[in-house]
């Protein structure tokens, strides 16, 4: 008999207070307490983290990588949301 | 995003836009761009990647057997403690390599259920016994090592959920192959007995340490495409040289001697170990090696005698989420 699937969860790391949760990779489990205690066990095994976050991989949307000329096209053309863009006479200092 | 839940099965479209696909495909492979999984492949890069990921993962996971096997019987508590969290971590990486796997479309449980029925392989190496505790320590030091060899290319592999596995595992791999190293110093430093018993483990590790890096590029069948797609950035041949030259200087520092009265070291440094019994290699691979039976049926049985405990999970998050249910409706 096939072996029925068990959910899939995205796990995300904070590694040191301060920094932000990051994605570290997936596991499965069939509910949030097994997947928070598995991930302890599968991706914090030499202190990587001091909180974790258990996400169902339903829940989330992305976007598509076929589209992403289009999607991301209106910042390419902006440069001047780039502080380099202006120009501010060497007698200025830093700024 | 490491979620097969976002690959729909996407009907892959044939003819001339597909030829199409391929080049622009290659060009980014070319360009050392990484493949994310809801981009488009080829569907052969997706068959060579599931197959190589999930034999990978299958390989982490029977390789827990011939260590699980010396847990109890570790000499010190220090030794214990040690292989217990090297077989742990063992298991870690098998679980890593599922997911990345699972990116491509085939979800854990059809893998883990080939590997059961025996219709998919895992390293070969893992099917000869652990006969002493010195096993213990030559596994660490050359069949960790190999496989650090086999894999620190392919933390730079062209399909990113695969070379992200690597990354860890390569951090985590580095400490396998030192408590290994350090077994071995510290029986050739002992009894008469106990360098005895390091050097006998050697003689029958040796040989099926080199297998490991596959069978002989002139032979190897899989190796073209793989080079072509960037999966593989280094030959069998080159990567096996690589690790003959380091393993020998090492060898000679612990004193004990390479069963292979044939080595000679050339002009250049290189070490040039004799033919490799490449039948033997046929058989292990075949299901007729020293421990094939043994180490599927631990696998199966550890899958039966789990089965209890992913239903009673499973009905229990099912209960829960009535329970949920049923207050959210009062």
């Amino acid at each position: 008999m096939a072996t029925p699937n068990t959910p899939l969860w995205e796990v995300f790391i904070r590694s040191r207070n301060g920094l932000a949760h990051k994605h570290v990779g997936s596991l499965h489990a069939s509910d949030a307490t097994m997947a928070l205690q598995a991930a302890r066990d599968i991706y914090t095994r030499r202190g990587e983290g001091l909180s974790i976050w258990v996400v169902p991989s339903t829940a989330i949307t992305a976007s598509d990588p076929a589209e992403k000329g289009m999607m991301f096209e209106p910042a390419e053309s902006k440069i001047y949301r780039h502080p380099t863009f202006y120009e501010v006479p060497e007698e200025v200092g830093h700024m | 995003m490491y979620t097969q839940a976002l690959n729909t099965a996407e009907t892959e479209d044939r003819g001339l836009e597909d030829a199409a696909r391929a080049a622009q495909f290659q060009a980014r492979i070319d360009a050392e761009e990484r493949i994310e999984p809801n981009d488009w492949m080829p569907a052969a890069y997706r068959k060579t990647l599931t197959r190589q990921i999930s034999q990978h993962a299958h390989s982490e996971i029977v390789g827990m057997l011939p260590e699980g096997n010396w847990i109890t019987r570790a000499p010190t508590l220090r030794r214990k403690a040690a292989l217990l969290a090297k077989v742990q971590d063992e298991c870690g990486h098998g679980l890593y390599l599922y997911a990345a796997a699972e990116t491509l479309g085939t979800s854990r449980e059809e893998l883990v259920d080939a590997m059961l029925a025996g219709k998919a392989k895992y390293s070969s190496i893992f099917n000869y016994p652990t006969l002493t505790w010195a096993d213990i320590g030559t596994i660490g030091w050359l069949v960790d090592g190999a496989a650090i060899m086999n894999q620190i290319p392919l933390c730079r592999c062209s399909y990113g959920p695969y070379a992200r596995a690597m990354i860890r595992v390569c951090k985590e791999e580095s400490f396998h192959q030192r408590q290994g190293y350090e077994i071995m110093l510290t029986l050739c430093r002992g009894s008469d007995e106990q360098k005895a018993m390091a050097q006998d483990a050697l003689n029958r590790w040796w040989w099926p340490v080199l297998m490991m890096f596959g069978p002989p590029d002139a032979t190897s069948q899989h190796s073209d495409t793989s080079t072509k797609w960037k999966i593989k950035r280094f030959s069998n041949d080159e990567l096996r040289q690589k690790f003959v030259d380091a393993t020998v200087p090492q060898a000679q520092y612990l004193g004990l001697t390479i069963p292979d009265p044939g080595m000679t070291q050339d002009a250049d440094g290189h070490w040039r170990y004799s033919e490799i019994d490449w039948t033997e290699f046929k058989q292990v691979l075949a299901g007729n090696g020293p421990c094939n039976r043994d180490r599927l049926a631990a696998r199966r049985r550890a899958h039966d005698e789990g089965a209890w405990v992913r239903e009673a999970a499973a009905s229990y998050a099912a209960k829960r989420a009535r329970r949920q249910t049923a207050q959210a409706a009062e």
